[in-house]
């Protein structure tokens, strides 16, 4: 597991005093095809844009809680990342943009029949958002809801 | 806050009637956020799928997440990824 010891000392003080959300109910769908009948979409926090797209923003307050569509054609070694993060090596993702957003190997799974086809296209979010009410009442729903509109079974998310 | 981000993002499309699975590298976090289904593993930040340009280890931790859909355990699953399987 990644351990706050890996943060600078600012960082390690900010996270101990944060108050994350926490929520006692849990949300349950169950998954009601096999999973080689499903249409399944990904989603990363790891700030991947496309090279056309507008970058997240730094400097918003709170954190940018925008989202980015990244077409299911896309080629991931040419995403760029737009994270405002400093808390954490950047370098495995640049190297490979799978260790976050594992597109390529979605491909392979949909080419071998274990999942049934990938969406049309993915989302992606810069997850350094330490002001999470827009996310929460905004951009997560606003992203449900295309996913639901484009027929998405399931759904896999990571995060950095 | 990424990992909070993913929890509170999987539950908004959980709650909409999508199933969904997530990586966790912080486990204590999403245990508060409490996202339906989570694979929760042992890497550093910024490496939720274990190494750069290592598809055999990426494959397995993706199956293992992948799994937890046909885990018999009513949701909130928070399963620790087991690198020896």
């Amino acid at each position: 597991m990644a351990s706050f010891d890996e943060l600078d000392f600012k960082l390690r003080v900010f996270m101990k005093l944060y108050r994350y959300r926490r929520y006692d109910s849990t949300p349950h769908t169950p998954l009601r095809l096999s999973l080689s009948d499903c249409r399944v979409a990904l989603v990363t926090t790891a700030g991947f844009h496309t090279p056309e797209d507008i970058p997240f923003d730094d400097h918003f307050k709170g954190g940018d809680y925008s989202y980015r569509e990244i077409p299911n054609s896309a080629d991931i070694r040419t995403l760029e990342i737009a994270h405002r993060s400093t808390a954490y090596d950047q370098s495995g993702l640049e190297s490979d943009p799978n260790l976050a957003f594992p597109l390529e190997r979605f491909h392979e799974l949909e080419d071998e029949g274990v999942i049934g086809s990938l969406n049309a296209r993915h989302f992606s979010f810069m997850g350094s958002v330490t002001a999470p009410g827009r996310l929460i009442k905004r951009s997560a729903p606003a992203v449900a809801q295309h996913l639901k509109e484009d027929g998405v079974d399931a759904v896999f998310l990571a995060p950095i | 806050m990424c990992n909070q981000s993913v929890g509170l993002i999987q539950r908004a499309i959980e709650d909409i009637g999508i199933s969904t699975v997530s990586i966790t590298l912080v486990k204590s976090i999403t245990e508060r956020v409490n996202p339906p289904r989570a694979l929760s593993v042992p890497y550093r930040f910024g490496y939720p799928l274990g190494e750069p340009n290592n598809p055999a280890l990426q494959r397995k931790i993706i199956q293992a997440a992948l799994d937890l859909f046909r885990d018999e355990q009513t949701p909130p699953v928070i399963k620790d990824w087991d690198a020896t399987a």
